[in-house]
């Protein structure tokens, strides 16, 4: 590979990895804008500077959907910023949502050679940069359709995988109609991820693209109950159809004093301030009621962001609890940061045992339990277990459970011959075909909870393969009609 | 959009609509509901499949105008739209023939009956009625509930209408009466309502079915706001329900929670009410 770049290993090594600007934490603890204004073009430069433009690069392989990383770095320090979007744009269809909440340093960031030895070549950041940049600058063309296909294929919910899934196929020619349940797209993307961490421009940005591909989109449409799958197949003409319903009913600890005024799961707390804006209430109708005190429990991203939304509301105590340590915390290295920088308290080994209410019925204490770290479980991770005689109890007007989802059953139990697994999750094979012919499923659904880009590579190589079975369709009623006439 | 094809008052604060909802049409049945939200910035909020038509098209809502979205949706003309309609949600009622059933309704909740009682009339049971109110203006629906009914009792608080007092009163009698054979009772209306209703009919050992009127968000399961406690357990509303065992449900820890959102709510109508109404300011 020839180099772009005119500095040598040993001097890019010296440059520091670069941070993004951000709204400083005092601000923004009270508004819903963006936290980060990402890369200006001056530091993307410097950034995309320290890649090692390595022989073998391994960054790709990090990434769910193999972007060409290398290359698109290299283009940004030609200043082709163009060619740098159409580069990742072949493997990925939503790169300024993914810049923004991929877990880069799980993925790409965390195999990168530079972060062998320094930190890794910003890749999230520079992806983000140069999807902004096609979008201030206007540069989006929809991709070219070759040609024109009969067969109707219909996409349920509208996360992720069914808007990458819907993007793919309607490229491949295909009338794609997507129908969700809410009255409006982006699934956890709209209702779950705030404002800070993904402005909602994007979002419906996104959703403009995929309508002026040709996809129909159908909202207050919950499959299921409006339809079944056996009826979009049978009476509605769908050949396919692509399952991305995600996961999202919520689990509750199962402990007293969940019926309490005062106590919301995430998802519901979640819904109302991003889908309903109850943060604009009395401008939008939606109301919530949120407290001083806030104690969030759980550990993972859509803890993160119910406390951190709470802080937003205006809780003058918002408090993250959680039973194992620091180091087993699913969420986002990032957001733990810019979580801590907003004051949030982190109350680690701590298990809640009963939410305490008055005779209002409305909630006024968490009681709750010291936890130590055992032996490592199924999961891995060390086992939390609770140290007697260690009961107390914090002050709190609000309780938020982030505890985990699991998928929506309606689905499951209208459509027949659907094979599902632990938890509700459909099981389908490694082309994300399920166990009924034509159907196949991918994202949460499939997973039982993973992240935004693996939904994307589940709706991609769900299209993929969707495309191949109606081919063969095809194929074999040719083949019948052949032997028929012949 | 969800075009209004027909609007009719049935009360001073009671509105019908016939509403364009081709899809929900053909698959509504007894006992689903939808949620609807009427603008761009309004709440989503559930609203019984009262009826529908499934060759032209539409559902009926009857809606009682209580709080700030009600009232502007009973503030819509023929020919205005909903912003969005979602249906139908819920789990159906479950209708077989018991012989002879008892339908009590009260306010508003008639509406939420009146298909189920027609359900039930339709499956080969005697239907007895009971529908009250506060006062006359506030029975519903007295007619069509007579249509399917073997017999209609009206009961108001105050006497304006029918007899005086609650729909307790005549439920009573009807168990007592052996003749009748009441053996399942089905119960819609505000919560003091139906847990007086379960609590008496408990004592008979009729099973007895509510519709519990938690507040919801999306409908489908998503948010887990509209959670009741039934037989020790949570079940969400909206899927599970809405209906349940009324000897089952805890009535009061529903009532206490319905009052989450009061302080908002009122601020929410008076300012709409000041933003439409001058003359309230
Ligand atoms: C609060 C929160 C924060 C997160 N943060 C991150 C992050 O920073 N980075 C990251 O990578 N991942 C994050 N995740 C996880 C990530 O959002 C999910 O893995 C991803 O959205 C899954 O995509 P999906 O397309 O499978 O489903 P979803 O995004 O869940 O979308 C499913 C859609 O289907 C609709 N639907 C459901 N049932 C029906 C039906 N019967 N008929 C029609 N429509 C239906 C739903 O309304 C919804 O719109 C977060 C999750 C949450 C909850
Ligand atoms: C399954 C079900 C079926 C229903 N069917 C009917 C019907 O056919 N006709 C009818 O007139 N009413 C029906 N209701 C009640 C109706 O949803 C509420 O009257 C309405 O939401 C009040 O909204 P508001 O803004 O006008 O009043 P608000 O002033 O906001 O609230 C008044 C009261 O209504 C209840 N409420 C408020 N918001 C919601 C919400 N999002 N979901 C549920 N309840 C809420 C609360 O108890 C509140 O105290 C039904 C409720 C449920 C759960
Ligand atoms: S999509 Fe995610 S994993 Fe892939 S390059 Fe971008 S940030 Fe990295
Ligand atoms: S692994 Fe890192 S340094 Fe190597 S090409 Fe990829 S981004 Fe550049
Ligand atoms: S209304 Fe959200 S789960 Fe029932």
């Amino acid at each position: 590979m020839s180099a772009f770049n005119s500095l040598k290993p040993s001097e890019r090594m010296k440059i520091p990895r670069q941070g993004s600007l951000e709204q400083n934490a005092g601000e923004r603890k009270g508004n819903f804008l963006e936290v980060s204004f990402g890369f200006n073009e001056e530091r993307a430069q410097i950034e995309a500077a320290r890649c090692l433009e390595c022989t073998n690069p391994v960054c790709t392989e990090g990434c769910p959907v193999g972007i060409d990383i290398r290359s698109f770095v290299q283009r940004i320090l030609m200043k082709d910023y163009a060619g740098a979007v159409q580069t990742i744009r072949q493997a990925n269809s939503l790169p300024a949502i993914c810049g923004r909440v991929c877990p880069q340093e799980e993925q790409c960031e965390a195999v990168c050679t530079l972060g062998k030895k320094h930190e890794p070549v910003a890749i999230g950041k520079l992806e983000r940069f140069v999807a902004d940049y096609e979008m201030t600058h206007n540069l989006f063309s929809p991709p070219m359709v070759e040609t024109k296909r009969d067969e109707k294929v219909a996409i349920v919910g509208s996360g992720p995988a069914g808007l990458t899934c819907a993007a793919e196929l309607s490229k491949i020619g295909y009338k794609v109609t997507l129908f969700e349940a809410l009255h409006a797209v982006g699934g956890v993307l709209r209702y779950g991820i705030p404002e800070f961490r993904l402005p909602r421009t994007i979002l419906d940005l996104e959703a403009e693209r995929i309508k002026a591909m040709g996809v129909e989109i159908i909202t207050n449409f919950l499959v299921g109950r409006t339809a079944t799958v056996d009826e979009l197949m049978d009476e509605w003409g769908f050949s396919a159809v692509f399952l991305g319903t995600g996961a999202g009913t919520p689990h509750f600890l199962g402990i007293p004093g969940e019926g309490l005024t005062g106590v919301y799961s995430a998802n519901e707390f979640l819904t109302r301030v991003n889908l309903m804006k109850a943060y604009q209430f009395p401008d939008y109708d939606t109301p919530i009621r949120l407290g001083k005190n806030v104690a969030v429990i759980g550990g993972g991203n859509t803890a993160m962001d119910a406390v951190r939304t709470a802080r937003r509301l205006g809780a003058e105590r918002a408090v993250l609890v959680y039973r194992r340590s620091r180091q087993e915390m699913p969420a986002r290295l990032e957001e733990v940061h810019h979580a801590e920088e907003e004051g949030i308290e982190f109350l680690m080994l701590t298990n809640p045992l009963r939410i305490i209410g008055d005779e209002h019925h409305v909630v006024t204490s968490l009681e709750c339990q010291r936890m130590e770290l055992g032996e490592p479980d199924d999961s891995g991770r060390r086992k939390p277990i609770p140290v007697a005689g260690s009961e107390f109890s914090i002050a709190v007007d609000t309780v938020i459970e982030a505890i985990g989802q699991q998928p929506n059953p309606i689905i499951q139990s209208t459509t027949s011959g659907l094979k599902t697994g632990k938890r509700g999750v459909i099981i389908t094979d490694d082309r994300q075909q399920t166990s009924r012919p034509g159907v196949f499923a991918g994202g949460d659904l499939s997973r039982g909870g993973a992240t935004v880009i693996l939904a994307m590579r589940d709706g991609k190589q769900a299209a993929n393969s969707i495309h191949t079975y109606l081919q063969s369709v095809q194929l074999s009623t040719v083949d019948i009609t052949d032997s028929m006439t012949g | 959009m969800f075009r209004i094809i027909q609007k009719e008052r049935l009360a001073s604060t009671i509105t019908k609509f016939v509403v364009h909802a081709p899809y929900i049409a053909p698959k509504r049945r007894p006992g689903n509901f939808a949620i609807i939200r009427v603008v761009e910035s309004g709440e989503r909020i559930p609203l019984t499949l009262v009826d529908s038509d499934p060759v032209a098209g539409t559902i009926t809502l009857i809606v009682q105008a209580i709080g700030k979205t009600t009232q502007l949706l009973c503030s819509l003309q023929e020919g205005d739209s909903l912003r969005d309609v979602v249906g139908p949600l819920g789990t159906p009622t479950p209708i077989e023939n018991h012989g002879s059933v008892a339908c009590v309704g009260g306010g508003v909740g008639t509406a939420v009956i009146y298909p189920i009682a027609r359900g039930l009339r339709e499956a080969g049971n005697n239907v007895y009625s009971i529908i009250g109110g506060r006062t006359s203006e506030l029975v519903i629906l007295e007619q069509e509930m007579a249509r399917v009914s073997n017999r209609v009792i009206t009961t108001t608080d105050d006497g304006s209408l029918g007899r005086k007092g609650i729909v307790t009163d005549p439920l009573r009698e009807m168990l007592d009466d052996r003749s009748l054979g009441i053996s399942a009772v089905y119960a819609i209306g505000p919560l003091p309502m139906m847990k007086a209703v379960s609590n008496l009919t408990r004592n008979y050992g009729v099973p007895t079915f509510v519709s519990l009127n938690a507040i919801m968000v999306d409908g489908t399961g998503m948010c887990g706001g509209c959670r009741v406690t039934v037989d020790g357990t949570m079940k969400f509303a909206c899927v599970d329900g809405p209906e349940f065992d009324g000897h089952k449900v805890d009535f009061d820890e529903l009532i206490m929670r319905n009052r989450s959102y009061t302080e908002l709510e009122r601020l929410a109508h008076q300012r709409y009410l000041q933003t439409t109404l001058p003359e309230h300011a």
